[in-house]
């Protein structure tokens, strides 16, 4: 946490002395990847098997999407709720944290990449 | 009853009536309206999007100057408010752009008929790879961008004016609004330029 800190000898005088752990911070950061990386599996499983393509359509006229982003958004929150039951109080440091989401959200956009996902297609 | 001017061209004046007047200005009106597909078209992506451009403008340039060495305690104070305005203005901006994209526009853009846009852009294969990267890439990739949009804002608004004296979460922060915003620019650019090859009327 000190090491986020800057010292810059005029800063404390702009605001309120309490500081807040930085746990919440981190789960949300995590939590953020983990959803981006539900998203890139989801959309690659789509496309890769026709059963799982019928449960994610939710919703005729807009067809598998309605699932893959409802339950991405559904993973997202639930994993961000949990992380920061877990982190709420702790003095973690959110450099790992970020680490570790942009790799998610780097899995999730190859995830969501046509080019990549439409390689599972099923050979018609 | 000639009561008014209409000017033709450079200097070509002549009297035109009332009743055509209104005539023409029926058909303007009528020529200038939306349909209702073009209505929420225009919501998803322009009301919404404008909004968005404006909080990433407004985050940005508050996420970058928010550094102790260049502010007042004064400034502080008043930026760190336009800070979350404008990050909060984004997400929101962010969520009302996929959910209406995708709830209320998208079931128009794939419906099964000849003349929605899927049905024009695979019907030729010239056009086919708007659709099966354009399209395939911009709607699910959107999704990204309110997701860290949201996290951006929660920092933002769980630090307040604190956030200047965390540089590292401030950087961390500035990392995660580009790349919201770059998801929703590879979102928004291939919507534009579908929209041009296939539009939704």
């Amino acid at each position: 946490m000190a090491a986020n800190m800057d010292t810059g000898a005029t800063a404390p005088e702009y605001v309120e002395a309490t500081d807040k752990p930085e746990g919440p911070v981190a789960a949300a950061i995590l939590a953020a990847g983990i959803g981006a990386l539900a998203l890139g599996v989801l959309t690659t499983l789509a496309e890769a098997s026709q059963p799982i393509k019928d449960f994610l359509n939710f919703y005729d006229p807009v067809g598998p999407l309605s699932g893959k982003t409802t339950w991405a958004v559904a993973v997202w929150l639930v994993a961000w709720v949990v992380l920061h039951l877990i982190y709420r109080s702790k003095p973690v440091e959110s450099r790992l944290a970020l680490a570790v989401s942009l790799v998610l959200i780097g899995l999730g956009v190859v995830g969501t990449f046509p080019v990549f996902f439409q390689a599972f297609a099923p050979a018609e | 009853m000639l009561d008014t001017l209409r000017v033709h061209g450079i200097g070509a004046v002549r009297f035109v009536s009332r009743e055509n007047r209104l005539c023409s200005v029926e058909k303007a009106v009528a020529q200038m309206s939306l349909t209702h597909h073009e209505f929420w078209t225009l919501v998803h992506g322009m009301v919404f999007g404008a909004v968005f451009l404006l909080g990433f403008t407004g985050g940005l340039e508050g996420l970058w100057s928010l550094r102790p060495h260049q502010m007042t305690p004064e400034g502080v104070r008043g930026k760190a408010l336009r800070l979350k305005i404008g990050v909060t203005a984004m997400a929101i901006a962010a969520w009302g752009t996929v959910l209406t994209g995708t709830w209320v526009v998208y079931p128009w853009y794939r419906e099964a008929v000849p003349d929605s846009p899927r049905s024009i852009l695979l019907a030729d294969p010239a056009t086919a790879e708007w659709h099966h990267f354009g399209m395939e890439w911009k709607e699910h990739v959107a999704w990204l961008s309110p997701i860290l949009a949201t996290t951006v804002a929660f920092i933002v608004l769980y630090y307040g004016a604190s956030l200047i004296r965390h540089d590292r979460l401030r950087k961390t922060s500035l990392v995660l609004f580009v790349l919201a915003f770059v998801f929703a620019a590879v979102a928004g650019l291939f919507g534009a330029l579908i929209t041009k090859t296939a539009p939704l009327v």
